[in-house]
């Protein structure tokens, strides 16, 4: 098992641990470093068998933590500090939350304790409980909201209670009515929490379209939620801190969506955080995986993988498998000029224009494109790629312009 | 009547108010004049308005104003011909100084041929583009990708693709301007004095067998060049041979001769002298992709 130290947005975690130290399952194996940055937890009964350098999903060998787990290890989680939370001031209960190393499981891995900790000049009024998934192909928050709602109450409860929230709306696409159905029977009588469905489309997902959808408000380019009031988790975040902070236990495992043309036997597995990706394709069924693409996350925002070493951190959420047929058919897809048909225009749900940005990004004009065509605005969801006529990468050149302007201000 | 006075009034009073503005302008222009060495125009005029900021300034402008002002030497210049920098001493009366020449240096050899791809990259066709997809789908986490975006950025043509997908550095031609050290994703350049012969083609921190079964002329760190150069020439940091360059006067072709990959090169004349027990590359086709190397 291999454990990156930055599965997290923020600092990356230290290790507690040494090299041929044995640990138990759910121990703390690394502390957080800093405000913005969680803790990291053994997700198996094993031996620290190195730290060192190990591939990452994004390409640069990063520092992680390489478990070998015992051929006994358990399921049971052997580490917990119960506590009692109705005690907790809203502080330790924001620090308890850090404690649990919990992070934002849609995929943007943002730590959940510095989400919920708003300024005190932001006064918060409504939680969103996002259980719109964020992509197609992926079913991992669909199956959790069926099988755990009264881990979600309790999640909810106590993230409204870290914020100050009076009331909670869970958001759940019109394609889940059976989620819906067991929602709505564990809905807290008191009338605090409260169900709404929204049409399915995507990017139904997304903070800022979620908010639009329930509360027609829109967050103003370049602020964020809490400015008109309003937090956004997702579910799986919040069923697992309704089963964790309980227990004061740590985030070990996930759900994964495992699917795709590619893969024998879909379906969304638990997955202990730091499973090799080569072990869950061969649990899930993928007979050969050279010759195929794999993508981590959804098939819009995804990245796809150089590597079958790259373990299942925090943040991944699905495992998408695409076969030889598929990689012909984009492979034969040659990007033609634009010829201004508007169609990427039509689709972005932030109002950009893409198009225009697209053209400068080509003249590598990326101060203009992040001042007066507001590339900050742009969450990559990958709409106008997916529609525009000339395949043009045009997220691909956004995340390149981003990250030199990022690299200017730094 | 009427009219003609109109006429007379109104051109009376633009003449009057034409009088006035011109009279302001003129009082402006003494009281806010700036005086500017009338050498900094001149001497811009001998610079080869390149603006490609390798001596160090804002641009060819700047670099005439500290010129004159005798913050910094003519001969930092180094796109100029030295014949054009000395006449430029000689025009402020200055020496020329010497400087150091200095050329970009990519710290990888691992071409298509040597190197493995674990994946193949599609998408945009730059360097930059790809190593936001996963590192760009080649086995080495810190080689290079490529696709040239080095030979895109430089503006003096110094920098060509070789046929194994490697940047080749025109040392006469390059001015050392720095653009392909700050275009690459894999910060493989870096600016080197040409007296530094002595030069590890490698930037692989992986262990040694990963970063051999990853490319078969990548430093795996055995140590042997540490050995045979110089105490405290050489040292191994990270799984990799760093030369330490204050002590480069000692450096030798004796520290590459039992180098096993041929990592480690003494730069020659444009010719990169590999140990003579490195392992001999006779392969030139690209190697296929390979999803399982370690």
């Amino acid at each position: 098992m291999i454990l990156p130290l930055a599965q997290h947005i923020g600092k990356p975690a230290v290790p507690l641990v040494r090299a041929g130290q044995e640990v138990i399952r759910g121990q703390p194996i690394a502390r957080a470093e800093g405000f913005l940055s969680v803790p990291i937890h053994a997700p198996a009964d094993g031996v620290v068998e190195a730290i060192e350098l190990k591939p990452s999903a994004r390409g640069p060998m990063v520092e992680c933590i390489v478990l070998r787990v015992y051929e006994a290890s358990t399921q049971e989680i052997r580490w917990s500090e119960p506590r009692d939370l109705d005690a907790l001031s809203p502080k330790e209960l924001i620090q308890a939350i850090q404690d649990t190393g919990m992070v934002g499981l849609g995929g943007a891995t943002f730590p959940s304790h510095a989400k919920l900790s708003v300024p005190a000049e932001h006064k918060i009024h409504t939680l969103i409980v996002n259980g719109c998934e964020c992509e197609p192909y992926l079913t991992c928050d669909h199956k959790l909201m069926r099988e755990h709602p009264d881990d979600l109450m309790t999640g909810a409860r106590l993230a409204m209670r870290a914020i100050g929230a009076e009331r909670a709306i869970i958001g759940v696409e019109d394609n889940k009515l059976d989620a819906v159905e067991a929602i709505r029977r564990c809905l807290p009588a008191d009338g605090r929490i409260t169900l709404q469905v929204v049409p399915t489309k995507y990017p139904q997902g997304a903070e800022k379209m979620l908010i639009k959808s329930l509360l027609d408000v829109e967050v103003p380019p370049g602020k964020l939620p809490m400015h008109v009031g309003v937090v956004v988790n997702n579910v799986g975040t919040l069923i697992q801190l309704g089963q964790l902070l309980p227990a004061g236990q740590g985030l070990t495992e996930r759900v994964v969506t495992v699917t795709g043309p590619g893969i024998k036997k879909p379906g969304d597995y638990w997955v202990p955080i730091g499973t090799p990706m080569r072990t869950v394709l061969e649990w899930a069924g993928a007979p050969d995986v050279s010759e195929r693409s794999i993508i981590l996350g959804g098939p819009m925002m995804g990245q796809a993988v150089a590597s079958l070493d790259v373990p299942v951190t925090k943040g991944v959420s699905g495992i998408l498998v695409f076969d030889q047929r598929q990689i012909e058919r984009t492979a034969a897809s040659k990007s033609y000029p634009c010829i201004k048909c508007g169609e990427c225009v039509k689709v972005c749900p932030m109002g950009l224009n893409p198009s225009m940005l697209g053209m400068l990004a080509a003249q590598r004009e990326y101060d203009a494109m992040g001042e007066h065509y507001h590339l900050g605005d742009c969450f990559e969801c990958g709409c106008c790629t997916y529609v525009c006529p000339s395949h043009i990468p045009l997220v691909q050149q956004f995340r390149v312009a981003k990250g030199i302007l990022r690299e200017q201000a730094a | 009547m009427e009219m003609m006075s109109s006429i007379v009034v109104a051109g009376a009073f633009m003449a009057a108010l034409g009088t006035l503005l011109a009279w302001l302008l003129a009082v402006a222009n003494k009281r806010l004049h700036v005086y500017e060495d009338p050498r900094i125009a001149e001497v811009e005029e001998m610079l080869p308005k390149s603006n490609c900021g390798a001596c160090g300034t804002a641009g060819c402008r700047n670099f005439a104003e500290q010129v004159v002002a005798g913050d910094i030497i003519p001969a930092k210049c180094t796109v100029n011909a030295p014949e054009m920098n000395a006449y430029i001493a000689s025009f402020l009366g200055v020496s020329m100084g010497e400087v150091e020449k200095q050329v970009a240096r990519l710290a990888c050899a691992g071409g298509s041929h040597v190197a493995y791809v674990r994946a193949n990259y599609k998408g945009l066709g730059t360097c930059r583009a790809a190593a936001t997809v996963s590192g760009g789908g080649k086995a080495c986490a810190w080689g290079c990708l490529g696709l040239g975006d080095c030979e895109v950025v430089c503006d003096f043509d110094a920098i060509t693709m070789n046929q194994f997908g490697l940047p080749v550095v025109d040392a006469d031609k390059c001015t050392a301007c720095g653009d392909c050290v700050d275009v690459c994703p894999k910060d493989l350049f870096s600016l080197q004095p040409v007296s530094h012969k002595l030069w590890v083609a490698c930037k692989s921190r992986a262990d040694g067998d990963v970063s051999e079964a990853q490319c078969q002329v990548a430093c795996t760190a055995c140590g042997k060049c540490v050995m045979d150069a110089a105490p405290g020439l050489i040292r191994l940091d990270n799984n990799l041979a760093v030369i330490d360059y204050a002590k480069n006067p000692l450096a030798s072709p004796v520290a590459i001769e039992r180098c096993p990959t041929g990592a480690i090169v003494w730069l020659d004349d444009g010719q990169a002298l590999r140990g003579r027990e490195a392992k001999k590359i006779i392969r030139i086709e690209a190697l296929p992709v390979r999803a399982n190397v370690v």
